[in-house]
């Protein structure tokens, strides 16, 4: 059951290369592209789900210029207005229109939660790889640093890095991405070491295909579809730690739109009963997050190419 | 007692309903032994799984009746169906370590069905399952009433799977390919097994096998089925000699025997002339006292004990043994997979057993030697087409690049009966037969001298694995390599070797040439091998 997406892995976009290189191209291009359209229509939630995907990139590229008002600019004129034609997300305690705020946001929260995953992914992709594929020594001290981390909350590591490195977006992405990394480490290192001594890796090694090879071009690859599953649901997570960190005052610092400061700022505000501050926020983090876990199924059917018959 | 009239099975797949079944017939008798011989695809299993309701999500009967003693299995409610498995209809199912739960004693497992059907209550369940593994001839059955499945052998296993299947004294058994996996002597002693308990009860069976000459060898009648119909039926006797339809004649022939050229595995009409292949003088491979020693827990473990043997320049010599005879060891250390001991291995004249097999992926000699493997689905890589399969030796370690390499994947493509327009599908695109032929193209893509064969066909049909065998030897004729045959079947090792080695633990008991071992063999294991081995009716009985 194993085929096509854009990774961040480079081994699985060597694979990919070759893997339609040689072929007549434009044919298994287009063998590509209706599996794709077969695996959204088979399952209709993997279809809403990359609707709503592409609804964020959306948001993501153009959201700044789309927005009716500017998310910075502030209106004395009009403080705290409930939710109206105008301000269609109501307007917080600086008169500034919610509905651009958290449209703006959208940008900044998934480059944080993509960049943390893929750093992770990569990171933890090669560690597991090696450690799989090896044993022996490089395994168990790979899997004793890793437990090392797992046991590190995420709160405390980012703390961490912000008083050692200051405060600053990216040392966010590298504090999410530290703790993510034994997932996948993990991941990939039981997918690797179930096939190193498969029939097709023996085959490699007779073929001429040194050990790096083999581990990059033939087992790595048939490690994608689980992979899948695991990016989705890593990135519902990275965005919610992110916001969960701004939330606490770590990373990104107001007045920057993002969702998690803006419920954070919204929270004071629910006792007087002006819920539209971080109801609205809190919603597009809640969608987001159920995004991505919806099309952790999708994907992991588009990079399998046993899913296509 | 059990009668089945125009059964039809679909499956919803992607590319809509598949008839897997196509209205069916056949009639089962009281104590009567009825054999559905088939090759992959053909529906035999699907058949006992609608027989037990037991089809996969997607699966349905779209018609016919099926009526075990009155009861119309059909429509049977699941509550009913689940009281008629395990006391009136039991299995025997393929793969007995995946029928058995890891994670439980036997003992409790037989205990779950005898207490689910009420045949023991709990103060009688412990002695009831130890009579039932007494019943199917375990020794010191209190002792293994205790033990998990990963610490008995495959044959246990499979013992105890029959010893759950009879618990509850079923009046139907359904054997679906019970000995796929087992040693030819284990088979043997399972299939007499089987045999035996179903004599002595009283019981009807239903033997689902592949294997022609194993189901006349047990079953009373067979019924020959193919893409889901049933194209013959009859007697085993009459079957072997004097079949009707084109298919049975074509199963009958592919059926390995004791005599018989490899051509007479194909088809009538199919049968040119095989020109001789030319044996050399000079030794190719030389083996002097290799020898594996691992290191296990309770002390080490000599999977190999010093053999030496030669293969001369275009032989083919079979290696013929159980599991755990350390055959597959001694192929692993020859084609320079695993590191030996002990000992040397000449490649005209050169050791190659003292070249790390860790970097023997850059020699040069690395082409010269290759492996046909076992297992042809496990040894492709799922994400690997035919073409790119077959082309990663000749970008590794022949150099080639471009169209080189797409003139040169085609033309091993046709030397080995591939078609062309399938190259780049994947391997579970595949037939069996089909990912066969890739394994052997990509093998033969840097020009070896020296070819393993481990098994080549033990995952195929009878009739593609004729196709295989003849490919094999005629690419011989055509290429003048060696061959190393490893096999447990010597009735197929004979068609293809001039040499026989056997092994047994780890040791040689027996080599010498081909019709001497068969006709006269000296040690009593090879007695042992050969009589094992169904047999399938001579032509000359009738």
């Amino acid at each position: 059951m194993n085929k096509i997406v854009s990774s961040a892995s480079d081994a699985a976009s060597v694979q990919v290369a070759t893997a339609n290189g040689p072929v007549t191209p434009a044919k298994s291009k287009s063998g590509a592209f209706a599996h794709l359209i077969y695996v959204l229509r088979e399952n209709p939630v993997t279809g809403i789900a990359f609707a709503m995907f592409g609804i964020l990139i959306f948001a993501a590229i153009f959201g700044p210029m789309i927005v009716p008002y500017d998310p910075l600019a502030t209106d004395a004129s009009s403080v705290l207005q409930p939710p109206s034609f105008a301000h269609w997300f109501g307007t917080d305690n600086l008169g500034r229109d919610v509905f651009s705020r958290v449209v703006v946001a959208t940008r900044l929260d998934l480059v944080i939660s993509v960049a943390a995953v893929a750093l992770s992914f990569v990171i933890g992709s090669f560690l597991g790889a090696v450690a799989g594929y090896r044993g022996g020594w490089t395994d168990i001290t790979l899997n004793r640093v890793l437990d090392t981390i797992m046991a590190f909350p995420l709160f405390v590591l980012a703390m961490g890095v912000v008083a050692a490195l200051g405060n600053s977006v990216a040392n966010i992405i590298y504090a999410t991405a530290i703790i993510n990394i034994p997932f996948y480490a993990r991941l990939v290192r039981a997918e690797v070491n179930i096939r190193r001594n498969a029939g097709f890796t023996l085959a490699a090694k007779l073929s001429g295909n040194s050990d790096a090879r083999i581990l990059a071009f033939h087992i790595f690859p048939n490690a994608l579809p689980p992979m899948m599953v695991q990016v989705s649901l890593n990135l519902g997570w990275a965005i919610l730690n992110a916001a969960g960190l701004s939330f606490i005052g770590l990373g990104v610092r107001p007045p920057t739109p993002e969702w998690g400061i803006m419920v954070a700022e919204g929270a004071n505000f629910i006792v007087s009963g002006e819920w539209w501050l971080a109801l609205f926020p809190g919603l597009s983090l809640m969608i987001a997050v159920l995004t991505f876990n919806l099309m952790g199924d999708g994907l992991r059917d588009i990079v399998d190419p046993r899913r296509r018959t | 007692m059990l009668s089945i009239k125009g059964l039809s099975v679909a499956f919803r797949t992607r590319n809509g309903e598949v008839n897997a079944v196509k209205g069916i017939d056949f009639e089962l008798a009281k104590g009567e032994r009825l054999g559905i011989v088939g090759e992959s695809g053909s529906g035999k299993s699907v058949t006992s799984y609608a027989l037990m309701r037991i089809l996969d999500a997607g699966g349905q009967i779209k018609a016919g009746d099926a009526i075990y003693s009155g009861i119309d299995l059909r429509n049977a409610s699941e509550r009913d169906m689940r009281d008629i498995r395990g006391r009136e209809i039991s299995m025997i199912f393929q793969n007995p370590r995946a029928a058995l739960n890891p994670i439980r004693k036997v003992g409790h497992q037989i205990e779950d069905v005898l207490r689910r059907h009420s045949r023991a209550t709990r103060h009688n369940a412990k002695a009831k399952a130890i009579e039932a593994l007494e019943a199917v001839k375990i020794r010191d059955a209190a002792a293994r009433y205790e033990a998990y499945p990963f610490e008995l052998s495959g044959g246990m296993c499979q013992r105890v799977v029959i010893a759950l299947a009879l618990a509850c004294d079923p009046k139907l058994i359904i054997a679906d390919e019970p000995t796929t996996g087992l040693d030819i002597t284990t088979q043997k002693a399972v299939m007499d097994l089987v045999d035996d308990l179903v004599r002595a009860r009283g019981m009807s069976s239903i033997l689902i096998t592949h294997d022609l000459g194993l189901a006349s060898q047990y079953c009373d009648r067979i019924v020959v089925m193919k893409d889901g119909l049933i194209v013959e039926a009859g007697d085993p006797v009459t079957l072997f000699t004097d079949p009707q339809h084109a298919y049975t004649r074509k199963l009958v022939n592919a059926t390995p025997r004791r005599t018989g050229s490899i051509r007479a595995l194909l088809p009538e009409g199919e049968r040119t002339e095989l020109a001789p292949h030319v044996v050399g003088q000079k030794p190719l491979i030389d083996v002097v006292n290799l020898a594996k020693t691992y290191q296990g827990k309770s002390g080490p473990v000599h999977a190999v004990k010093k053999i030496s043997f030669t293969i001369h320049e275009g032989e083919s010599v079979g290696l013929v043994g159980e599991s755990g005879c350390g055959k597959s060891t001694t192929s692993s250390m020859l084609v320079r997979l695993l590191d030996a001991t002990s000992g040397s291995i000449f490649y005209r004249g050169e050791d190659i057993a003292s070249l790390p097999a860790a970097s023997f992926a850059r020699h040069p000699l690395r082409s010269k030697i290759q492996m046909v493997f076992q297992d042809a689905t496990d040894s492709l890589n799922p994400r690997f087409t035919a073409r790119q399969a077959i082309a990663d030796p000749l970008y590794r370690l022949m150099g080639m690049r471009g169209d080189a390499v797409t003139k040169r994947t085609e033309e091993l493509a046709e030397m080995t009966g591939f078609p062309a327009h399938l190259l780049d599908r994947f391997p579970h695109q595949l037939s069996g037969g089909q990912k066969a032929r890739v394994g052997i193209a990509r093998a033969l893509a840097t020009e070896p001298d020296f070819l393993i064969l481990d098994e080549p066909t033990a995952a195929l049909d009878v009739s593609i694995q004729a196709l295989v065998l003849n490919l094999l030897a005629d690419l011989r004729v055509r290429l003048g390599i060696s061959y190393l045959f490893v096999s447990h079947d010597l009735n197929v090792v004979r068609l293809l070797c001039d040499h026989v080695i056997v092994m047994q633990n780890g040791a040689i008991v027996e080599s010498g040439p081909v019709a001497t071992v068969m006709e006269t063999p000296q040690h009593a294991y090879t007695r042992e091998l050969l009589s094992a081995a169904p047999q399938a009716p001579e032509r000359e009985i009738a």
